[in-house]
């Protein structure tokens, strides 16, 4: 355990590094959400009484997602992983007394954590100073809060526990482009990435709040928001630790498959 | 003139070769490129099942102005993404090597690296061009077909106006500024609707500083019968569009200094 926290150690002050990107990027996430909370006026201002949130829920959602991007974007994936599988660097990983599965979780998630944190905080800021319904709201209540924060961490596990598929099928494809632009949509759409959930219609959520993909941002970000509450809230965070384990039983799974069929091919 | 499409050809020529030998990964890829520009339409789409309308535009209304701005987007990028990948030309001196060159800097760097894979991309731009133009439900007139021709060019030409400001920066920045992709991507992503729906002072950004709703909202206004008739001519503004992006191009140019590696 002590050598994967040493690698999230390491990952974790790399990725603290890189500021200019950082500034960079908080910039356009501003430009972003501002346009998604604009184009959710004008549909409030066509209908309100169809939006199935308020609007300054949904507005707390969208800065939300922007402030945790780097969390829950599955295009957020580690090209280093995918290098190494093609040109063999990943013989050198193998030669050390360590699980290849683990070692990338824990890298994963420093990555992941090491980035949101230097992002947040930018954007959490600012928008809790814009006027009324467009800023970020202040939670609910403590106790949500603190769900908020268990969600978010969870969430970003199962996002993490999802890729990690995605490297694994690397191993027996090698060209991984095409599953990776797949698999990136399909998560990005059924989390809620393009429109939030509730915004879809009652049968469709239905099902989308089963899959692992609403164990993603979905939980924390509506948490937050006061949008799901008491029964329907202790139900998304079973269905959440659930698909966790799932995710990473299968990944743990194929990995041990890949490792007994890995041929390094010199180089 | 003849002679730069020549070479731009031959380019073409040599980049297919290439990308056909991985033959699988290819189709994959354009499998890939294809699905996921859906998801644009998706939202569109399920935004509509709840609401009818937004800002006074019916759903059929939204997809004719959603596809024929997709449609503009890919034309640019079949001809200019090859931009992306300036800043790593600068970076490993591959810039350089074009810069001795007796021809066109400009041209060389496009056929640098053609993305065929976004064949794909583009199938999906003209299923949704289609699938808008159909359902658009509008009266077609010759000046109204001129009008979505002109768009179309317009449009194309103010995204490749856009890709060559986001190369012509890298001369000072020497690394690609994620923030370019609010005015790329963003731009792609967020003229699904109309730019009006966003607010007056983004149409004001949009008609004065980067011409967005001059090939968008404006003509689609004439063709759907809202607009005066002289809106039609507004896509010009795209090709206006080009001259500051090239001016700017030139500038860096002349500012360049070789990285040497």
């Amino acid at each position: 355990m002590k050598k994967y926290f040493s690698f999230f150690k390491l990952r974790f002050s790399m990725g603290l590094q890189y500021r200019t990107a950082a500034f960079a990027g908080i910039a356009t996430q501003f430009v972003w959400g501002s346009m998604e909370i604009l184009m959710f006026r004008a549909f409030y201002e066509a209908d309100a009484s169809a939006f199935p949130m308020t609007l300054q829920a949904t507005c707390s959602y969208v800065w939300m997602q922007q402030a945790f991007l780097a969390l829950f974007m599955a295009w957020f994936m580690e090209n280093e992983i995918f290098d190494s599988i093609v040109d063999g660097n990943i013989s050198y990983e193998l030669c050390r007394p360590i699980n290849v599965y683990d070692m990338w979780f824990a890298r994963s998630t420093a990555n992941r954590f090491s980035r949101a944190i230097l992002r947040c905080f930018p954007v959490l800021i600012f928008s809790a100073f814009l006027p009324a319904p467009f800023g970020i709201m202040a939670p609910v209540s403590v106790s949500a809060f603190v769900w908020f924060l268990i969600t978010l961490i969870l969430g970003a596990l199962v996002t993490i526990a999802f890729c990690m598929l995605v490297y694994m099928t690397c191993f027996f494809t090698v060209s991984s482009l095409g599953v990776r632009m797949v698999a990136v949509s399909v998560v990005e759409f059924f989390q809620g990435g393009v429109i939030p959930i509730p915004f879809f219609p009652e049968k469709l959520q239905k099902v989308m709040e089963l899959l692992p993909f609403a164990s993603m941002q979905n939980v924390a970000l509506r948490i937050y928001s006061g949008d799901l509450a008491g029964v329907q809230m202790k139900k998304a965070i079973i269905l959440q630790v659930f698909w966790l384990v799932v995710l990473v039983a299968i990944g743990k799974g194929i990995n041990r498959l890949a490792m007994k069929k890995i041929v390094i091919q010199g180089g | 003139m003849w002679n730069s499409l020549q070479l731009y050809a031959h380019y073409f020529k040599i980049q297919f070769h290439s990308a056909m030998e991985y033959k699988t990964s290819f189709i994959l890829t354009c499998i890939g490129q294809f699905l996921v520009s859906f998801n644009v339409f998706l939202g569109v789409f399920f935004m509509f099942k709840r609401f009818h309308n937004v800002s006074g535009y019916t759903y059929s209304e939204v997809m004719l102005c959603f596809g024929i701005t997709l449609m503009e987007f890919s034309i640019a990028e079949s001809v200019a993404r090859g931009f992306d990948t300036f800043p790593s030309m600068i970076a490993n001196g591959v810039f350089d090597h074009i810069m001795v060159r007796p021809r066109n800097e400009i041209l060389q760097v496009l056929g640098q690296k053609i993305e065929f894979t976004r064949i794909g991309r583009i199938l999906q731009a003209v299923v949704m061009f289609s699938y808008g133009i159909m359902k658009s439900g509008v009266q077609w007139s010759l000046a109204k077909v001129g009008t979505v021709l002109f768009m179309l060019l317009g449009g194309a030409a103010l995204f490749c106006g856009i890709f060559l400001i986001y190369a012509a920066i890298c001369f000072f920045t020497l690394e690609g500024l994620e923030i370019m992709n609010i005015l790329t991507d963003g731009a792609r992503e967020y003229g699904k609707y109309p730019v009006n729906i966003y607010g007056k002072k983004v149409l004001f950004i949009c008609t004065f500083f980067v011409p967005y709703a001059l090939i968008q909202y404006y003509p689609l206004l004439y063709l759907l019968d809202k607009g005066a008739w002289w809106y039609t001519l507004l896509p010009a503004g795209g090709f206006l569009f080009l001259l500051p992006c090239y001016g700017l191009w030139r500038l860096g140019l002349s500012h360049y200094k070789s990285v040497g590696s």
